[in-house]
């Protein structure tokens, strides 16, 4: 049966089943199809905001603005995410895939909601953005295609459960699970209550849109509609904090510095990152300062913990086996004789200090219960997302197909010198788009908007010049970060496509085996990180508390 | 390595380095400062919410601030009507497709009670360049009791998505010497 066919990959002698690996190849290119649609609207968007170009006009842009965000956001994402979960499980633990069928039905299914959805926005009655908050309304259509994405996705993180049942029934490995397994375990988890989530609302939503229910409250339907939205973001958390672990050990041999610490850290997301719904709602009516700060805190930052855990293992781990490796001097010889031009390395740290510097410290000011007055709806919110989803997530799951592409494609890459670039060209861009919204929302210009001059309103209100300066660097770090996008997606079709063929030679440039013994030990030596993680904390307090000396400056208010 | 399963089956029960662990105990600390700093806020802090709202329909909400319009309407300017409300008072500011009305004028250092109600779709009140950011429902009152504590003029911009007009909802707030 063909289910059961497999090869042995030569540069992990990990079995690869072909049923696993066709579906991980064709969720891996639908998403990256999704991601250059998206990516366009994207950079339509950039160049409408950029008040010196304002490529768009309104209808057009709001409909781009609208696109980019389901295309990106969910579409692009979560079939990369559907792909990670099939390689965590069935590649990683050795095992077949349960029900390939299933998974099948999955894709299926989440192919013809995404583009359902995307028919529905284009045709021009959905304009309604991402988050599509009642009583604005959408087409039916828009809101059913979501759905049959969300049960797509859902069957998928089942089959995705199902294989881990089969790996251990099967004696497919020994002992536990990986850590970059358990990290996938995590971000299955969060799916399921996300997705459960976005059922609770939706299909309300659905029925109240054909006229079957007369009226959705707008409180309700937003802390319920948060509770997939924000959550649908910690899936992506967790799939590319697991990544991060699986490029260390691919490219550098890196282990965990402690297997405990590191799944505590996992752990800490299941049990409060769910909570996030609430960074949302903190300047709503009618709902109590006692909840706001419980929950916008992930119950005192708990998740939170697990981040900066995280942004400790994972960076002392790449030390510990550079100087394993032999590059001992000095704080920093680990870091400057890292693999830069690698592309799975670069953008996987890249990833690493935007996501933390950026997206983490302005995701933590900003859901301060208080701090969040002076900077709600703001272009403040789409800087700091940018952070984390952009730099963070997406140029994880770039980084990770170059190793795909090796691996699963078993074709060699094209283009390398380019290759080498593109994480930074992409990289700088992505940085440049979120620096300067977020500086742009501290002047006050609003997100989601066309026009920021107010030239046809009828009343005035004039923005400063510096806001209208950090519009046009916007425009141009958007242009950069399409540049950078473009050259990902035809490195990685060009390679898919017209690559040599790998064959079962060894692959350059993958570290597969460990440089020495360590972990989990009393003395591991990692002064590097420990002061990269020092500057990360001065710059974390410092930035905290600069913005309550802001928020003291506006008028008092209770 | 992270892609493999670890070596140790019971791997709960190794050791942890010192480095980690004291990252660990010093980022739960941190957690546990930012955590109360929210909490002191609302004892110490002048910019709070007071959660202070209230269930209405459009037209309960419209109807009073048209009685406010009526009795502290001052001037006009481009079709608004601008009030003056007396300090201490109740204020009313409609939110709805695409304008914010009226135009309201307040006296420097005074504290008014501001309610905020949506006529339609959800909208952002967004004043500047203050920044200050709150979000505006239908069917709820919202009561912000504000204390002014400079002169000038400041926009109201709409920073919640309402449409192909959302651009356009500008509204105006003034602020007078007394």
């Amino acid at each position: 049966m063909s289910t059961f066919t497999h090869r042995v990959c030569p540069a992990t002698g990990l079995r690869i089943h072909s049923s696993a690996e066709n579906l991980i190849k064709a969720n891996a290119v639908t998403a990256i199809v999704f991601l250059s649609v998206g990516g366009l609207f994207g950079l339509m968007v950039g160049l409408t905001r950029w008040p010196g170009v304002h490529l768009l006009p309104a209808d057009w842009f709001y409909l781009a603005l609208t696109a980019h965000g389901l295309d990106l956001l969910l579409v692009w994402i979560i079939f990369f995410e559907m792909a990670v979960l099939y390689f965590a499980s069935a590649i990683l633990l050795n095992s077949r895939l349960a029900a390939p069928r299933w998974a099948w039905t999955a894709f299926a299914l989440m192919l013809v909601g995404a583009l359902m959805t995307n028919v529905a926005v284009l045709q021009g009655n959905s304009i309604v953005m991402f988050t599509s908050y009642v009583p604005m309304q959408a087409a039916p259509h828009f809101y059913l295609g979501l759905i049959l994405f969300a049960v797509g996705a859902l069957i998928g993180c089942f089959v995705f459960f199902g294989t881990l049942v089969i790996a251990k029934e099967e004696k497919t490995y020994q002992g536990s699970v990986p850590l970059v397994t358990f990290g996938a375990i995590t971000a299955a988890i969060i799916a399921v209550f996300t997705i459960a989530s976005g059922a609770i609302i939706l299909i309300p939503t659905f029925l109240w849109s054909i006229g079957l229910i007369g009226n959705i409250d707008t409180l309700m339907y937003k802390t319920v509609w948060w509770a997939m939205g924000h959550s649908s973001q910690q899936i992506n958390v967790a799939a590319h904090v697991a990544i991060w672990y699986l490029i260390a050990a691919v490219v550098l041999g890196a282990k965990p510095l402690s297997e405990k610490v590191s799944r505590m850290a996992f752990l800490m997301y299941i049990l409060f990152l769910q909570l996030a719904s609430a960074h949302h709602l903190l300047v709503e009516p009618g709902i109590s300062p006692a909840w706001k700060i419980f929950n916008t805190s992930y119950a005192m930052y708990l998740a939170v913990l697990g981040s900066m855990i995280h942004g400790m293992t994972v960076p002392g781990s790449i030390e510990a086996a550079q100087r394993g490796r032999g590059y001992v001097n000095g704080l920093f010889e680990w870091l400057r004789k890292a693999p830069w031009g690698n592309p799975a390395f670069s953008g996987m740290f890249m990833s690493l200090v935007m996501f933390g510097f950026l997206g983490g410290i302005s995701g933590v000011v900003m859901g301060t219960e208080q701090i969040n007055l002076i900077m709600h709806n703001t272009l403040y919110v789409p800087g700091h997302f940018h952070a984390t989803v952009v730099a963070g997530t997406t140029l994880t799951f770039m980084a990770a197909t170059y190793l795909l592409v090796p691996l699963i494609f078993r074709r060699e890459l094209i283009m390398k010198g380019l290759a080498k670039w593109q994480p930074y060209v992409f990289g700088l861009g992505v940085m440049g788009i979120s620096l300067f919204m977020m500086g742009a929302g501290t002047l006050g210009v609003p997100r989601r908007v066309w026009d920021i001059t107010g030239a046809d309103a009828i009343l005035k209100f004039d923005y400063s010049g510096a806001a209208y300066l950090m519009m046009g660097l916007n425009g141009v770090s958007a242009i950069m970060a399409a540049l950078g996008g473009f050259m990902f997606i035809a490195i990685i079709v060009g390679s898919v496509f017209f690559g040599k063929r790998t064959g079962d030679k060894p692959l350059e440039g993958l570290t597969m085996t460990t440089a020495t013994k360590y972990g989990s030990a009393k003395d591991i030596k990692i002064p590097g990180t420990v002061v990269l993680v020092a500057v990360f904390f001065t710059a974390f307090v410092l930035y905290y508390f600069v913005n309550w000396k802001y928020l003291a400056e506006v008028w008092p208010l209770r | 390595m992270g892609i493999h399963p670890p070596p140790q089956r019971i791997w709960w029960k190794e050791p942890v380095a010192r480095t980690e662990l004291v990252w660990v105990i010093i980022a739960f600390l941190w957690g546990l400062i930012m955590f109360s700093a929210m909490i002191y806020w609302h004892m110490a802090g002048e910019q709070n919410l007071s959660n202070e709202s209230y269930r209405i329909t459009p037209e309960a909400f419209a109807a009073k601030a048209e009685a406010m319009v009526e009795k502290y309407q001052v001037r006009e300017e481009a079709g608004f009507p601008v009030v003056h409300p007396p300090p201490g008072s109740d204020v009313y500011m409609i939110a709805g497709l695409w304008q914010w009305w009226p135009i309201i004028e307040f006296e420097k250092d005074q504290t008014y009670r501001l309610h905020l109600s949506s006529m339609d779709w959800q909208h952002g009140f967004s004043l500047q360049p203050v920044n200050i950011n709150l979000q505006t429902h239908p069917n709820y009152d919202m009561v912000v009791t504000l204390t002014p504590n400079e002169a000038g003029e400041f926009g109201v911009v709409c920073n919640e998505f309402c449409g192909i007009g959302h651009h356009l909802m500008i509204g105006n707030i003034y602020v007078t010497e007394n």
